[in-house]
């Protein structure tokens, strides 16, 4: 939107962007969430949150048909590739999140905001959990760390989705 | 909002097809993945070249985020530096008063020791360092503790050297690319060092959590009664660290285990050290060659 029509916010005559341009900007905002690992901190505990998977699963729950389903495998194992968890464990639980929620979609009656943030919580959650199961020992108390992790997530969802809805509203009607 | 019942792309058989194709390519990716997944569990190096190699193109870019951030975070501790340098030089003058003795002494104590094992003709290793460069980043979303080196196998870097900081140990090199290497962290759940303590020489290993600390536990003796403060430094077992570099402090009473905390902020890293490890593991034997084919 540009900034001197500030009343006006709807153009239907816009040009939008062109379609391999605007079916790219949802691949790289996850893969630039992704890129969070190379930022210069060297940390003792899991800082940050997944931003990766939080970008993948807005994308998911508030433009559904922005990612093809088979989208987690390539972006998961570039999230792989940065993370430090072993190759093919986002790759694997990504693409479990989207065929989860495909179920839930399937059964839920009406959607909310509030739903979609509970499903991304959820999933993000067991994401984690997960990752923490395959790459660490079982008897490290790595709790802590990880359940502030899953709730730095859940609190990031709704930055997130303002971020999601801006592109896509800027992708769809220029 | 009304729930999404758009299942069915319209009469299109391209476009039905295309959509059928999609959820076949995620369930094939996920087999894929899982596979993956179960060769990097038994391998955990299976897939190094093609990480490092990764990691060789993000250094870079890393470190010159990091030229940028720390400049600026240096500028409070400059500008305090301003006002406090009056009671900074008075305690540095009585610290240096203090110790002027005590380095009298050592230096005495180095001369003797050198010395002695010169007159034991005792033969040591003392490798000169392989490489000096910076952590550029770490697994900052992950349960592992692995920190990126900007130095690579073209630096001299291999897997399995260790890796010290200015005053103390940092970790171990685990894989190494072109232009960077992967550095195991000492408070990773899977790093463990044979320590022993400064005090009285009792052997113990310091193993990582994970969650920023680091488990000391004692071997092969019980109650040796851990108190705070206990500096452990490392003991040359192994042959990987040279004996000598400190590494952790127990900041918890324990009898046989304790919490304790690394020497070297990884925080706080700037420059690193890549050494020889200190026993380089023999190399695998050669092939058996016949004898005596001389012209």
């Amino acid at each position: 939107m540009s900034d001197e029509v500030k009343t006006l916010d709807y153009r239907p005559f816009a040009p939008p962007l062109p379609p391999g341009r605007a079916r790219a900007i949802p691949w790289v905002t996850v893969a630039a969430g992704s890129l969070v690992a190379i930022l210069p901190a060297v940390a003792q505990v899991p800082l940050l949150p997944p931003l990766g998977l939080l970008m993948l699963l807005t994308w998911r729950l508030l433009a559904r048909f922005s990612l093809r389903p088979w989208a987690p495998v390539p972006l998961g194992l570039f999230d792989d590739m940065l993370s430090g968890q072993p190759l093919g464990s986002a790759a694997l639980l990504w693409v479990l999140c989207f065929l989860a929620i495909e179920a839930a979609e399937a059964r839920l009656v009406v959607r909310t905001f509030w739903q979609d943030w509970a499903m991304a919580a959820a999933l993000a959650a067991a994401v984690l959990a997960a990752g923490r199961l395959i790459a660490a020992p079982l008897d490290a108390p790595l709790l802590l760390p990880v359940a502030a992790q899953a709730l730095g997530t859940a609190l990031l969802f709704p930055v997130a989705a303002r971020a999601v809805a801006r592109i896509d509203r800027r992708r769809n009607y220029g | 909002m009304a729930p999404t019942r758009d299942r069915r792309p319209g009469f299109s058989r391209r476009r039905q097809y295309g959509l059928f194709a999609g959820y076949v390519l995620a369930v094939a990716g996920a087999v894929v993945a899982l596979a993956l997944l179960i060769v990097s569990a038994l391998n955990p190096s299976a897939f190094a070249g093609a990480r490092m190699g990764a990691a060789s193109l993000t250094a870079p870019v890393s470190a010159a985020l990091a030229s940028v951030s720390s400049s600026l975070a240096a500028a409070p501790a400059e500008v305090r530096g301003w006002f406090t340098v009056r009671t900074e030089n008075r305690r540095l003058a009585a610290e240096v008063s203090a110790m002027r003795s005590l380095v009298i002494r050592a230096r005495a104590i180095n001369w003797e020791n050198r010395r002695m094992r010169a007159l034991l003709a005792l033969r040591d290793r003392d490798g000169a360092p392989v490489a000096t460069a910076r952590l550029v980043s770490s697994s900052v979303s992950s349960t592992r503790r692995y920190a990126v080196l900007n130095a690579g196998r073209w630096q001299g870097v291999r897997p399995g050297m260790p890796v010290r900081g200015p005053e103390a140990l940092v970790g171990r090199v685990v894989e190494a690319g072109p232009a960077a290497a992967r550095v195991l962290l000492l408070d990773d759940p899977a790093s463990i060092v044979p320590v022993r303590r400064t005090r009285d020489g009792a052997p113990a290993i310091v193993a990582g959590r994970g969650d920023g600390l680091l488990d000391v536990r004692s071997v092969n003796a019980t109650d040796i009664g851990f108190r705070p403060g206990d500096l452990f430094v490392t003991t040359g077992t192994g042959g990987l660290y040279a004996p000598n570099i400190p590494v952790a402090t127990a900041i918890r009473a324990g009898r046989d285990t304790a919490a304790a905390r690394a020497v070297a902020d990884p925080a706080g890293f700037d420059l690193v050290r890549v050494d020889q490890p200190f026993f380089p593991l023999p190399p695998p034997p050669l092939p058996a060659q016949p004898t005596g084919t001389g012209k």
